[in-house]
Formats: structure tokens, C-alpha cells, sequence
């Protein structure tokens, strides 16, 4: 293991703590999210009712 | 080249040009809350039927003038300012493309002074959500999208000064907590201007003759996403606010990083989907959509604000008891400084967005539960709670903290700032709890006269629902003092307040930078990692803050109790199918 | 002095969590779940859910169904408006235009009615009132709802979206009768 051999060198970051460290994942994922679920979804919703007899 | 001036008295570091747009946003921001205050008092005093000060046609122009700007331009301007602070000042970074901040800047002027002077000129009237297809002037429309343009420039000045922060090593480890939350808020502000992008260009092209026809039912969809989105964007921004002034206060750490920014994490991925609440009674969509979105996916998002109701006092706590104030549950929060208006307009914040903003919410954002408050006054008291009360109140809090700081000058009048969350306070409380009320027997939101006069047909409200709408009344009226107050303290400190620095001047309070010789630091030492605790406090067996959680409990009871009587009033009334 | 320095810790993310957060992340975590299964649960056995059932229409069209009902069903008038008795169980329509809801309907008390609503101009809002029913009514679509009115009275239907000068004067009723 190299981080026992070397204590100089910086310890792994895990994986959740570099998610959090990217602030341009974080918006990628903040603007997809609501654009699917709520707009793209929503549209969809809108789109797909029937028109009346 | 020398570019920052170290703050003698809190420490903080200001850069030159981030300096002056942080001042500049913040004058914008209380200009527009001056415009808007005037505007509520016209509004509460005409819907207090007694009163009923204002003919119809003014009444919703005011009413249109005072949700603009109290909800755009007054968080907007100032939320830049914060995100500036977060991002220049905390990180001890240079500013990225101060010209472009410029041009953002005078974009948002240009947009917020075109906007209200379409509503001025009497034929724009169609409230802050200007639902197609009724339709305003198009500069009404011209003016909300060059301030969003201007908004999101600022947006990506604060994330381009993330990327020199880090890059140029401003600071050690990761970035702080704050910084975090300005994060979130400014992620969730891009996307709401994207949705504001998408509806607002096309309706006014709509509104210049160059498309004919705009769907209402697409329209009301899309627009929210702005509409409530841009609400968001202060929760994160306000949270941040509380963890700030915690911090600076009482030097209080987060009870653990992990916890607070995965809670953000939840907002970014999760709150804007809220904006489902409005679309609970619409016409067609289906209630698959409307559980999942009105829930924030499973109430995700109700969690993280949950868990900052908790970590947010808790750190405070954990800060006081370290100090020695251990007696009982409470003493750390009896002792706390509540003559301070940095601290009481922090704690009464949180308190009233939590205990009223937060409950009410949720509840009235439950799928079926909203049949029976749609479009009652009921909104409006809530959103009061949380945007009036919950962002409002911490940001003049965080104003009092900035004036010595960022202005260097001294408050203006210190017994009036002294009170003036109080007055504010309990006058918007007095006003939401009535309102609340009134909302429950039916009293309808954006109306002039819930007398109905002129109408061909009859309804009389009961007598309870107007001696609620009056004392709704005092209460507004209270709140505007505590407005007046604050904008009496802040406008004073910056034009007559002592002198912190002696070149701090009139025009340097409003965006000129200090004498060039006072920015003589040109690469700050980076920002150091907050000391290590001396003694490792997990682990234990006992709770932290024990205070705070006895609080906790109290508000979740409250939530329960709420939340099964308004099922219950639900129960009640005519079956649906 | 922390909220607003970089965290003590480099890995932060493995510093352990209080026991106090995890116990009220647990607690708060079970009450989001009832909150959320609240509203699938009333659907299975609440009484009052919205079918979301909903077509697209215009204004002529809409109107056309309108006074259909009111040449087959009309009873009486009221303030220049048709008062219409419709029969148990049919289908029943009222639109909003600035500034009334049209026609006024009479219903029976414990009978079922589909309820059509549309809006021939402007968003509208209808609020049931004093039961405190809210629904949005928007133009070019037209919502179905059914109802059944429980108790016998004289109803109003306010108009709870802002819809120009003359909104404050926007009623319309509903009686619910026992025949």
C-alpha cells in the first residue's frame, strides 16, 4: 500500500467527498435533475392530454 | 498588483474590485426593498377591509410592484452580493472577470428599472406571475430577462472565482462550508433562470406580435420553475447565511461537514422539483407527477432542511456549552447575545422559517391537502414565513454583520437595530399567523374586495375571516416599521455612521473603492484549515446538543399535529373523485 | 471559527457522524416516508383526490356543451344568469370568463355530478366557498372532476386567481338542494 510506505503522500479522498468537491458536477446534476423530473416530465404530461369530443 | 485590504476588526479579506460589486448589489438590494415595502403597506391596508385604502386598479399594480420586488430583485441583488463575499472574500481569492461582473451588474439595473417601469406606467398589472394569456407591455417582460442575463453572469463569476481559487491555492483543503451553500444557491440559480430563459422569451415575443399563441397550462409549468425555484435559491443562500453568522459569532463549527453538505446536496438535486406545488389543482396532470415533484422525490429535500434545522443551532450549542454555558438544557441559548440584531435576526430566522415557513409548506404542498388552500390568502402567509421572515430577516441580519466589515462603517442609530428583528418579527408574525387563518376560512389571495362589491351575485366571508384580515393588518403594518428601521439603520450607517476607516466616505459606501494605498496585500496567505478540535468529542455517549434536540422534537411534534388536522379538515369537505 | 473555514479535517468525509444527528436524521428520514405515502394511501381510501382526467378545448367548443346543458336543463334565472337543474349523475359544465362563472348550477345533495370546468379567456381560479374547494382553471383545457355535494346550501364560487380590474366581482353559485 502506498500511502502506508509514503505518509507523505495525500490519503485517497473518497469517492462521495470528490463528488461534493466538483462544483460543475454538482450543476450538471442540479440543472438535469429538475429539467427531467419536473419539466421534460411535465411537458410530457401536458402534451399527452386528449382532446375533448 | 496589490489587490486586498484586510478587515482590521473581523480579519476578513476583501478584494479590490469584489469589494465595490458586493457594495453595489447590496445598496441595489435595499433600494429595491424600499420600493417594495411602500408597496406592501398599500397592499395590507387595502386588503384590511376597514382600511381598504387603494382603488382596485392600484391595488394590483401595488400588489405587482411589492411581489417583484421583494421576491426578484431584493433577494437577487443580494444574494449576488453574498455570493461574491462567499466566493472572493471567504476564499481569499481574487474576483474572476470583474468586468463581466460589471456588465451583469448593470444588466440586473437596466432590467429591475425597466420592469418596474412598465408596472409604473398602469399597464403591466398582472402580478410577479404574469400569467399567459394575460399580458403585460413588453418591457415588463424585456426588463425580467435582462435581469436574469445579469444574474447569471454574476452565477458564473462566482463559480469562475471557485476555479482561480483553486487553481491559484487561495485556501487549503476543501472549500468552506458557507462557500458550500453559496454553491448550492447559485446551482439552483441557474437553473431557475434557464427556466426563466424559456418562458419569458417567447412570451415576449408573444407580447411584441412575433408568436401568436402561448400554452397557459405550459406556461404556469415552465414559469414556476422560475417562480419557485428562484424561492430556492435563498433557502440555500439564507442557510448559508445562518451557518456564516454562526460561525462568525460564536466561532461555531459544523457539527460535521458530511452531514450539512449532503443535506445541500439534497437541495441541489431535489428542491427546485417544489415547484410542483403550484400545479397540485391544474387541469391533466397526472398525480404520479404531482406526488413525486410536490414531495422533492420522497421529501428528500425536506430532510435536508430538517437536518439544518438541527445542525444549524446544534453548532451554536456545541460553541456555547465549549464556552462554559452547560447549565440545563437551555442556558447557552438564554446567554446568548440577544441584544445583538446579528444574532436575533439570525435565531428569529431560523425559528419562524422552521416552526411556520417549513410546516405550512409542506403541508399545503401535500397533493390533496392543497385543494384546500390553492390560491387562499394561506400562500402568501406561508411564503411570508419563509422568504419574509426566513431569507429577509437573515440577510438584514447579515447586513448589520457587513456594515462595520465591508462598508467599515459603524450602525447608524444601534438602539434601533437593536429592536428592530423584534418589531419585524413579531409584526410578520402577527400578520402570517392571521393570515393563515383567514386562508382556512377561504379567503382568496390577489383580491381587492372580499366584500365583492359590484358583483351580481352575493357572498359574505364570516365575521371571523375580516377580524382576521384586520389584524393581519396591524401585524403588516408592524412589519413595514421593522422594515422602515432596518432601511433607517442601514441607509443612515452608510451616509452618517462613524468612520471605521477614515477614507471610508459617501461614495465609498456606495461602490468606491477605499484609497489605493488601503489594498496592500497582493497574494494573501491562503486559508488556513479550521484548527483541529483538542479533544475528540464523538464518540461520547451523551448528545452534543441536547438543547437543540429537545427544540427538534418540539418542532417535529408540531409538524405531526399540524400535518393530520389539516388531513383531517380535508376529510370534511365535499368528496372528489 | 469554522463554518466559513475550509473543514479541520482534509477527509472530511470520514470524520464520524454525532449520534444526535444520526438519531434525528432517522427520525426525520421515518417522517418523510409517512408524509410521502400519505398522499398515495388517501388515493386508495380518501374521498377527495382529484381524477386528473382533462381534455383539450377551446372556447367556442366549450361554450357550445354549456349551452346545451342550459337549453335542456334550465329552470329559472338569476341576476340575468340561467339557474340549471341538471339530472343526478350527468355530466354538468360551468366556464369562467371575465367576470363570472356561467351558469348557476342546482344540484342534489348526495348525488354524484361530473363537473366540467374551462376558462374562456383568462386563468381563473374556482373556490368553492364556504367548503373551501380550490381548483385552477385555465384556458383551452377543460377538467372533470366528480363531485358529490354533501350538505344542502347556497354555494359561491369565488374567483381566486387575479384575472384584471374587475376580479372582485367574479361569483358565481352553486345550490345544493334535497329534492
Amino acid at each position: 500500500m502506498p500511502q502506508e510506505e509514503n505518509p507523505q503522500e495525500p490519503e485517497r479522498i473518497p469517492f462521495f467527498q470528490r463528488v461534493l468537491e466538483n462544483p460543475f458536477l454538482l450543476l450538471f446534476l442540479g440543472v438535469v435533475v429538475p429539467t427531467v423530473f419536473y419539466i421534460l416530465w411535465g411537458i410530457m404530461e401536458i402534451a399527452t392530454i386528449p382532446v375533448a369530443q | 498588483m496589490a489587490r486586498f485590504r484586510v478587515c482590521p476588526d473581523s480579519g476578513f479579506y476583501f478584494d479590490k474590485s469584489a469589494e465595490s460589486l458586493m457594495k453595489v448589489n447590496a445598496v441595489a438590494a435595499a433600494v429595491s426593498l424600499l420600493v417594495a415595502g411602500i408597496m406592501a403597506l398599500g397592499v395590507i391596508l387595502t386588503r384590511w377591509q376597514e382600511v381598504h385604502l387603494l382603488p382596485a386598479d392600484l391595488f394590483y399594480q401595488a400588489l405587482t410592484l411589492h411581489g417583484i420586488n421583494a421576491l426578484i430583485f431584493w433577494i437577487i441583488f443580494f444574494e449576488i452580493a453574498i455570493m461574491y463575499f462567499a466566493a472572493s472574500t471567504l476564499l481569499r481569492s481574487r474576483l474572476a472577470a470583474p468586468k463581466w461582473a460589471w456588465a451583469g451588474f448593470v444588466l440586473m439595473i437596466i432590467g429591475a428599472v425597466m420592469n418596474n417601469v412598465a408596472v409604473f406606467q398602469g399597464r403591466s398589472s398582472v402580478m410577479m406571475t404574469s400569467y399567459a394569456p394575460m399580458q403585460a407591455e413588453p418591457h415588463f417582460y424585456l426588463g425580467l430577462i435582462l435581469f436574469a442575463v445579469g444574474a447569471l453572469i454574476g452565477c458564473f463569476v462566482f463559480l469562475g472565482t471557485l476555479v482561480i481559487a483553486k487553481d491559484e491555492k487561495t485556501y487549503e483543503g476543501s472549500i468552506p462550508l458557507v462557500t458550500f451553500g453559496a454553491l448550492t444557491a447559485c446551482i439552483i440559480a441557474v437553473f431557475t433562470i434557464a427556466c426563466g430563459a424559456i418562458i419569458l422569451i417567447p412570451t415576449f415575443l408573444w407580447s411584441i406580435g412575433y408568436i401568436n399563441h402561448i400554452d397557459a397550462a405550459m406556461y404556469r409549468l415552465v414559469w414556476w420553475g422560475l417562480g419557485h425555484s428562484s424561492q430556492q435559491i435563498n433557502v440555500a443562500a439564507h442557510v448559508s447565511v445562518w451557518y456564516l453568522i454562526a460561525g462568525v459569532l460564536f466561532g461555531a463549527r459544523p457539527m460535521s461537514e458530511k452531514v450539512s453538505r449532503s443535506a445541500f446536496l439534497l437541495y441541489i438535486l431535489f428542491l427546485q422539483l417544489a415547484s410542483a406545488h403550484h400545479i397540485l389543482v391544474d387541469p391533466g396532470i397526472s398525480s404520479e407527477w404531482k406526488v413525486f415533484n410536490t414531495s422533492y422525490a420522497m421529501y428528500l429535500a425536506v430532510l435536508a432542511s430538517m437536518i439544518h434545522g438541527l445542525t444549524v443551532p446544534g453548532s451554536v450549542e456545541v460553541a456555547q456549552r465549549a464556552k462554559g454555558l452547560t447549565k440545563g438544557m437551555f442556558e447557552w441559548l438564554r446567554k446568548a447575545p440577544w441584544d445583538n440584531p446579528v444574532f436575533s435576526g439570525f435565531f428569529l430566522s431560523l425559528i419562524i422559517f422552521g416552526f411556520i415557513g417549513g410546516i405550512t409548506g409542506v403541508v399545503m404542498g401535500t397533493e390533496q391537502i392543497n385543494l384546500i388552500i390553492h390560491n387562499t390568502i394561506y400562500v402568501p402567509a406561508h411564503f411570508h414565513a419563509t422568504v419574509a421572515v426566513g431569507t429577509t430577516l437573515a440577510f438584514m441580519a447579515l447586513t448589520y454583520l457587513l456594515i462595520p466589515v465591508l462598508f467599515r462603517r459603524a450602525l447608524f442609530l444601534p438602539w434601533v437595530a437593536k429592536m428592530q428583528p423584534y418589531v419585524f418579527s413579531a409584526g410578520m408574525t402577527l400578520m402570517i399567523l392571521f393570515m393563515l387563518g383567514a386562508g382556512t376560512l377561504g379567503v382568496s389571495r390577489r383580491h381587492w374586495d372580499m366584500d365583492f362589491t359590484g358583483a351580481l351575485l352575493s357572498f359574505e366571508y364570516p365575521g371571523t375571516a375580516y377580524v382576521m384580515m384586520a389584524v393581519a393588518g396591524i401585524g403588516g403594518v408592524l412589519a413595514v416599521l421593522g422594515g422602515v428601521m432596518y432601511l433607517v439603520v442601514t441607509v443612515g450607517s452608510l451616509v452618517f455612521g462613524k468612520k471605521l476607516d477614515e477614507s471610508a466616505g459617501f461614495l465609498q459606501s456606495f461602490g468606491l473603492p477605499l484609497p489605493a494605498g488601503t489594498y496592500n496585500i497582493s497574494r494573501a496567505d491562503p486559508v488556513p484549515m479550521a484548527p483541529r478540535l483538542a479533544v475528540e468529542e464523538h464518540g461520547s455517549a451523551g448528545f452534543e446538543a441536547p438543547g437543540t434536540f429537545v427544540l427538534a422534537m418540539a418542532l417535529l411534534v408540531c409538524f405531526v399535529v399540524y400535518y393530520f388536522i389539516n388531513w383531517d379538515y380535508l376529510s370534511s369537505v365535499w368528496p372528489l373523485s | 471559527m469554522t463554518s466559513f473555514l475550509p473543514p479541520s479535517e482534509r477527509i472530511w468525509w470520514k470524520v464520524p457522524i454525532g449520534r444526535q444527528e444520526l438519531v434525528w436524521i432517522g427520525i426525520a428520514l421515518v417522517w418523510c416516508l409517512i408524509m410521502f405515502f400519505m398522499m398515495p394511501y388517501w388515493h386508495l381510501y380518501g374521498k377527495q383526490n382529484l381524477s386528473n382526467e382533462a381534455y383539450q378545448t377551446t372556447p367556442a367548443s366549450f361554450q357550445a356543451k354549456v349551452d346545451d346543458m342550459i337549453k335542456q336543463y334550465q329552470v329559472g334565472e338569476e341576476a340575468g344568469m340561467p339557474v340549471v337543474r341538471p339530472p343526478a349523475g350527468s355530466d354538468i359544465y360551468m366556464l369562467g370568463r371575465l367576470w363570472q362563472w356561467y351558469p348557476i348550477l342546482e344540484l342534489e345533495k348526495d348525488k354524484s355530478y361530473r363537473l366540467h370546468l374551462s376558462s374562456m379567456d383568462w386563468n381563473h381560479g374556482f373556490s368553492l366557498q364556504p367548503v373551501n374547494i380550490n381548483l385552477q382553471i385555465i384556458p383551452g383545457y377543460e377538467m372533470v372532476l366528480t363531485v358529490t355535494p354533501d350538505q344542502i346550501g347556497d354555494y359561491a364560487v369565488v374567483c381566486n386567481e387575479y384575472c384584471g380590474i374587475g376580479h372582485h366581482t367574479m361569483l358565481g353559485k352553486i345550490y345544493v338542494k334535497e329534492i
